[in-house]
């Protein structure tokens, strides 16, 4: 379903990911680990397009369509869903009013007919009670005022929302308290475990991963895949730490 | 006298920023009055659209008397294809109120510009002024507000707050407040600023599935609301940010 070969890519002439192959087939929840700085959000902006991410090598398909040539309102209308490590705060645009021009927006592209007022409203406040997001949150302006932990769950009270085919979510477990860390990860399962779907979950802890349970982790660093295995790999992370993980794949580098 | 001695030139304050060779032949010493009484409440609105009903100048002065505990509200859109000014002398009796929100809008190489001169002249009196501007090619901008609080207006609270949005490289915006104030329990608040679209956001709405004009669309008019949050009639509201935002998505 999604496909990164050979990835590089660079921020302001700076190489930050170097050579990153992977590969996601449908039904799938891969989960990515590393340490900090390794390159782990840059992988999900260069997906999602991100302004300023230069991919200077390498092709990334996603369901047979070059994903690397397409805008990035046009990887969202396709079904790519990028969760924020930082949610960003829209002052003056309500969550309802941004989230149901952005659904018809991609509705559009695809042909499909827009949703009304009112069957757009029942589909939000359902998402929102999915992930117990009070549903007055709704009529806010983006995340302006959310704590750390109503962002996360506004952002897959999002990703609901939109129905994504695929999603990359980048570290949607920090910030929240372990309540919240099973609804959201609970969240994920009922929005995106399927078998036409997939997810690329990035995250640091083992914790999501007890809730959402990955058919593989990879660990990410410096730009590249340097480790892939089954779950009981980010079990073997959380008890030894990446250094003694990853020695041997470094010392063969 | 010849007409053209009489014209202002950009040495005098008041015209600092403005487009003053557009000013031949026009009516410079003609003023609109509005008076109102005490206690009344009045609420005008100026719209100069982009189109054929607007002529090349767009000169509009307002000469306003504001009576003991009345309102005046006053809002305009300024989005003509030429030079458009709105000057305003407000005087403002005991415990009288004035709200003024503003939007400027446009491209090309001329001016839109709001000229205001508040004066507090007894005890008691508020007013708050809201300006939005959003510009692109070679297109200004301008906010000039003066505040006049005299020595026995106490308990004056006035207001002033001016943001400008650039989309372009080229254009420009000019706030300039003057504060003259000559009693001593007094509150005068200004603030101003200018910007550009945020990035980042435009970059969330995108992931969204935005396309970089509706996105725009919707970031234009989450920054001019502000100018228009005190107009209370949801029709005249929708009706002056429809304005704006078309003339944003015609000629961006
Ligand atoms: N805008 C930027 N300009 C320059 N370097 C950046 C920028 N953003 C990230 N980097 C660098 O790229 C590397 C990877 O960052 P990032 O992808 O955020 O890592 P991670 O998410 O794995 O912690 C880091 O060394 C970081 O300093
Ligand atoms: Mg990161």
């Amino acid at each position: 379903m999604l496909k990164i070969d050979n990835l590089h890519a660079e921020i302001d002439g700076k190489t930050i990911l170097n050579g990153l192959s992977l590969t996601v087939p449908a039904g799938e929840v891969h989960a990515i680990m590393g340490p900090n700085g390794a390159g782990k959000s840059t992988l999900a902006y260069v997906l999602g397009g991100r302004p300023g991410y230069e991919v200077t090598q390498g092709s990334v398909e996603f369901n047979g369509i070059d994903l690397l040539d397409m805008e990035p309102h046009e990887r969202a209308a396709a079904g790519l869903f990028l969760g924020f490590q930082y949610p960003v705060e829209i002052p003056g645009v309500s969550n309802l009013q941004f989230l149901r021009e952005a659904l018809n927006s991609q509705r559009k592209a695809r042909g499909e007919e827009p949703l009304t007022g009112g069957e757009f409203l029942k589909l939000a406040k359902d998402k929102a009670a999915l992930l117990k997001l009070d549903p007055d949150m709704l009529k806010r302006h983006v995340n302006v005022g959310f704590s750390g932990g109503e962002k996360k769950r506004a952002e897959m009270v999002q990703m609901g929302i939109l129905n994504p085919r695929f999603a990359v979510l980048d570290e949607t477990d920090s910030g929240l308290d372990i309540d919240a860390l099973r609804v959201v990860g609970e969240g994920i399962n009922a929005i995106m475990r399927a078998p036409d779907k997939g997810v690329l979950l990035i995250t640091h802890y083992q914790r999501l991963l007890e809730v959402v349970k990955p058919d593989r982790v990879s660990i990410l660093s410096r730009g590249r895949i340097v480790k892939t295995g089954g779950p009981e790999l980010a079990v073997e992370l959380e008890n030894e730490g990446y250094d003694a993980v990853m020695a041997p794949e470094t010392a063969n580098a | 006298m010849p007409e053209a001695a009489e014209l202002p030139t950009r040495r005098e304050e008041a015209w600092r920023y403005s487009a003053v060779e557009r000013l031949q032949g026009e009516a410079l010493d003609r003023w609109r009055t509005i008076d109102i009484a005490a206690g009344e409440s009045v609420r005008e609105t100026l719209v100069i659209a982009d189109g054929d009903g607007s002529r090349p100048t767009e000169l509009h002065r307002w000469r306003v008397t504001i009576g003991e505990g009345a309102t005046c509200e006053l809002f305009a859109v300024l989005a003509s294809a030429e030079y458009a000014r709105l000057e305003i002398e407000v005087t403002l009796k005991r415990g009288a109120h004035f709200e003024f929100g503003g939007i400027t809008v446009g491209g090309r190489d001329t001016v839109r510009e709001f000229v205001t001169r508040t004066i507090h002249a007894e005890p008691e009196a508020t007013s708050n002024q809201t300006v939005r501007s959003v510009h692109w090619g070679h297109g200004t901008g301008n906010f000039l507000g003066n505040i006049d609080v005299v020595r026995d207006a106490q308990k004056t609270d006035a207001a002033q707050d001016f943001k400008g949005l650039l989309l372009e490289k080229g254009a420009s915006v000019n706030a300039v407040p003057q504060l003259e104030i000559f009693a001593d329990d007094v509150k005068c608040a200004h603030g101003a600023s200018v910007g550009q679209l945020d990035e980042t956001a435009r970059f969330y709405m995108a992931a969204r599935g935005l396309s970089p004009e509706l996105a725009r669309r919707l970031l234009v008019q989450a920054f001019l609301g502000d100018a228009l949050v005190g107009l209370e009639d949801d029709a005249q509201r929708e009706e002056l940010m429809q304005v704006a935002l078309d003339k944003v998505d015609r000629y961006l």
